[in-house]
C-alpha cells in the first residue's frame, strides 16, 4: 500500500527528468533552441543536483546549511585537476569523466565528514552560521592554493606560483586566484541528466530505507529517536555526508563545463541559490527541487528579452512559488483540482 | 521472583537544587508499579536517569542483572529500556507504520547499500519490519491508521502509538510517564485494561508513574511515593495510599 505510493511517486520523478531531456533533445535536433539555452543545459543540471542534495540535509535531515556551496567547490576543483592530469592517459572522455566525478564525489565526502564532527554537535541557527563559515573557509582556502607539475612531480604552495620551485618545464594546475584554466570540456547534457538520475536515485532510494527513516525520525523527535536506540550522530553525519559528496559530483559536473575555474564562484551567494531552489520547491519534496532548481535556473536566461523587467518578474516567480508551496489556501486549492493527479503521492509520499 | 530493575541510592543536583536524593527501588519481574508524588517530587527525573537523558551524580542501576549505571540512553534502550513521554513525542512526519518501524531499527537491519541499491535483504528485512509493525498496530487497534501521519492522529491514538513504539524495540522493562494524562474516565478505564493486556501478553516489566488515583490504585501492584525528591513511603499499593503521611504530602495537613 504505502510502498507501492512511494515507488509511484519516484517513477514520477525519474519520468519527469527523462521526459524533459528527450524534449530537449527533440528542441535541439530540430534546431529550435537558441544558443543561449543550449549553453545553460549542464548548469540546469548542476543546480538540480546541487538542490537533491541540499534538501536531503535540510528537508530530510532538517539542519540548516548555508555552506554547501563549499562542497561544490571541492568538487569542481578535485574533478578539474583529476581531468587536467590525466588529460593524455587517459583519452576516454566518458571513462575519464566519470573517475574525475567519482573522485570528486569522494573528496566531498571526506570534506563533509570532517566538517559534520564538530558542525553537527550544534544545533540550529547555530549550526547554519558555522556551515556558512566553514564554506567561506573551503573557498578562501582553495583561492590560495598553488599547485604545480614538473617533470619531478607534484609542487605545492600557498604563497605565489614561484615558490613552486618547478623545473623549466613545469605546468601550473592551479594557480591560486586565478584558478584552473584549460579544463577540458568534458561533460555534456547527457551526462548532466544521467547524474541527475543518479543523484535522484541515491536519495529517494535512501530516504525509503531504514536509514532516512532513521534520519527522519531524528528530525521530527531528536529525544524519541535516542530512546528508542537510534543513534543521533550517526544518522546525521550519514545524511551529511551523502549530500556533501552529491554537491561534489555537481561541482565536478561545473568545473566540466567551464574553460576557467575560480573558487570565488563558490560563495555564500550559490549556497543561498541553492537553498532558495530548496525552500521554493517545498523542504523535504525532492521532486520540488527539481522543479524549482529548473525554473529558477532558466527563467532569468528565458526573460533576458525582456532587458529591465527580468529581475522584477524573476521576483514575482519566487513570490507565487512560495505561495502555491505554502500558503494553506493554495494548498487546499491544489487538493482540491489538481488532486486527481497528485493526490496519492502527494499525500502519502511525504 | 526474579528481580528486573534495582536501583540503589540514586540521586542527582542540578546547581544547588538536589532533585532526586537516596531514591531505592526494586521491581521484580513482570511487576506492574506505580511511581507517584506531588508535581515537581522529581518523578519524571528519575525516568530520565533511569533511560540515561541524565547521568546519575550517585547510586547504581542495575537492570535484569546488568549494571547499567551512567550509560547513554542509546545503549540503556538497546539494553532493554522503553519509555513514552509525559507530553507525547512521536516522529510527527512520519506515518503510523513508520514510527512502529523506526522503533524495530536495532532488530531488524540491512546495510545503508542495500537500501539504496534495493538489494534481497532490503526488500526481505522491510518486509519482516513490516509484518511486525503490523503485529503491533493491530495489538493496539491502529491498523486502520497505518498510512496516516502520526501528528494527525487523536490524542488517544497517539499516546497507545508511542507505547506501540516503545515495544517495538523489545524491551525488558516499559516506563510510562503519565499515560493517563488528558484523558477522560472512560479513556483511563480503556487505557488501564490496556496496559495490564500489555503487561500479560508481552510478558512486560512496567513502571509508570501517575496522577490519576483510580488507575494507580486499579493496576499498580506496589507504589513509591516521591516527595522532594525523596522517598516518602514504598511497598504494597493499598497501605501506601492509606499511609497518612502520603495523604499529607498529597492533600496538605
Amino acid at each position: 500500500m504505502k510502498k507501492n505510493t512511494n515507488f509511484k511517486s519516484n517513477m514520477i520523478t525519474y519520468a519527469m527528468v527523462i521526459a524533459a531531456f528527450a524534449i530537449v533533445q527533440v528542441l535541439r535536433t530540430t534546431g529550435h533552441l537558441s544558443s543561449l539555452m543550449t549553453g545553460l543545459l549542464v548548469p540546469l543540471c548542476v543546480y538540480v543536483i546541487l538542490a537533491v542534495s541540499l534538501n536531503l540535509v535540510v528537508g530530510i535531515s532538517g539542519e540548516l546549511s548555508l555552506g554547501h556551496a563549499g562542497f561544490m567547490c571541492v568538487g569542481a576543483f578535485v574533478g578539474a585537476l583529476f581531468t587536467k592530469c590525466t588529460k593524455e592517459t587517459i583519452t576516454l572522455v566518458p571513462l575519464r569523466f566519470f573517475l574525475a566525478v567519482l573522485l570528486a564525489a569522494a573528496v566531498a565526502a571526506v570534506f563533509g565528514i570532517l566538517i559534520g564532527i564538530p558542525v553537527l554537535r550544534l544545533k540550529g541557527d547555530y549550526l547554519a552560521i558555522v556551515t556558512l563559515a566553514f564554506g567561506e573557509i573551503i573557498k578562501n582556502v582553495i583561492n590560495v592554493f598553488y599547485i604545480g607539475r614538473d617533470s619531478n612531480g607534484f609542487h605545492i604552495s600557498m604563497k605565489d606560483q614561484f615558490s613552486l620551485g618547478m623545473e623549466a618545464d613545469g605546468v601550473i594546475l592551479l594557480g591560486g586566484p586565478q584558478g584552473i584554466n584549460g579544463i577540458s570540456k568534458d561533460s555534456s547534457f547527457l551526462f548532466g541528466i544521467i547524474l541527475v538520475l543518479i543523484t535522484l536515485f541515491i536519495v529517494l532510494n535512501l530516504i525509503d530505507s531504514r536509514d532516512g527513516r532513521a534520519i527522519k525520525a531524528i528530525r521530527d523527535n531528536r529525544i524519541a529517536a535516542e530512546s528508542i536506540g537510534i543513534s543521533i550522530t550517526k544518522y546525521k553525519l550519514m545524511a551529511f555526508t551523502v549530500s556533501a559528496a552529491l554537491a561534489g559530483v555537481a561541482g565536478a559536473l561545473y568545473s566540466h563545463n567551464l574553460a576557467t575555474l575560480q573558487a570565488s564562484k563558490f560563495n555564500f551567494n550559490t549556497s543561498i541559490l541553492a537553498l532558495v531552489f530548496v525552500v521554493l520547491g517545498g523542504i523535504g519534496n525532492i521532486r520540488g527541487s527539481v522543479i524549482a532548481a529548473v525554473l529558477l535556473t532558466a527563467l532569468p536566461e528565458l526573460l533576458r528579452g525582456l532587458a529591465d523587467y527580468r529581475m522584477l518578474i524573476y521576483a514575482i516567480v519566487l513570490i507565487v512559488m512560495m505561495l502555491f508551496n505554502w500558503a494553506p489556501k493554495a494548498l487546499e486549492w491544489r487538493e482540491r483540482y489538481l488532486g486527481r493527479f497528485f493526490r496519492k503521492s502527494a499525500k502519502e509520499g511525504e | 521472583m526474579a528481580v528486573m530493575l534495582e536501583v540503589k541510592n540514586l540521586g542527582i543536583s542540578f546547581g544547588g537544587l538536589r532533585a532526586v536524593n537516596n531514591f531505592d527501588i526494586k521491581i521484580e519481574k513482570g511487576q506492574l508499579y506505580g511511581l507517584i508524588g506531588p508535581n515537581g517530587a522529581g518523578k519524571t527525573t528519575v525516568f530520565n536517569l533511569l533511560t540515561g537523558v541524565y547521568r546519575p551524580d550517585t547510586g547504581s542501576v542495575v537492570l535484569d542483572g546488568t549494571n547499567i549505571t551512567g550509560k547513554k540512553t542509546i545503549e540503556i534502550n538497546k539494553a532493554g529500556i522503553a519509555r513514552t513521554f509525559q507530553n507525547i513525542r512521536l516522529f510527527g512526519q512520519l506515518s503510523v507504520l513508520d514510527n512502529v518501524k523506526a522503533g524495530l531499527h536495532n532488530h531488524h537491519s540491512y546495510s545503508a547499500l542495500a537500501g539504496i541499491f534495493r538489494l534481497p535483504s532490503y526488500r526481505r528485512v522491510e518486509r519482516e519490519m513490516d509484518e511486525r509493525a503490523m503485529e503491533l498496530l493491530h495489538v493496539f487497534e491502529l491498523d486502520e491508521d497505518v498510512n496516516t501521519l502520526a501528528s494527525n492522529l487523536p490524542y488517544g491514538k497517539q499516546r497507545k502509538l508511542e507505547i506501540a513504539r516503545a515495544l517495538a524495540t523489545d524491551p525488558k522493562l516499559l516506563l510510562l510517564d503519565e499515560p493517563a494524562a488528558g484523558m477522560n474516565p472512560n479513556e483511563t478505564q480503556a487505557l488501564m485494561d490496556m496496559i495490564r493486556f500489555v503487561r500479560d501478553h508481552f510478558d512486560m516489566t512496567i513502571l509508570l508513574i501517575e496522577h490519576d488515583m483510580r488507575l494507580v490504585s486499579g493496576i499498580c501492584e506496589e507504589l513509591s511515593v516521591l516527595n522532594f525528591g525523596e522517598i516518602l513511603a514504598q511497598g504494597k499499593t493499598a497501605d501506601v495510599l492509606n499511609n497518612p503521611q502520603v495523604i499529607t504530602a498529597y492533600l496538605g495537613e
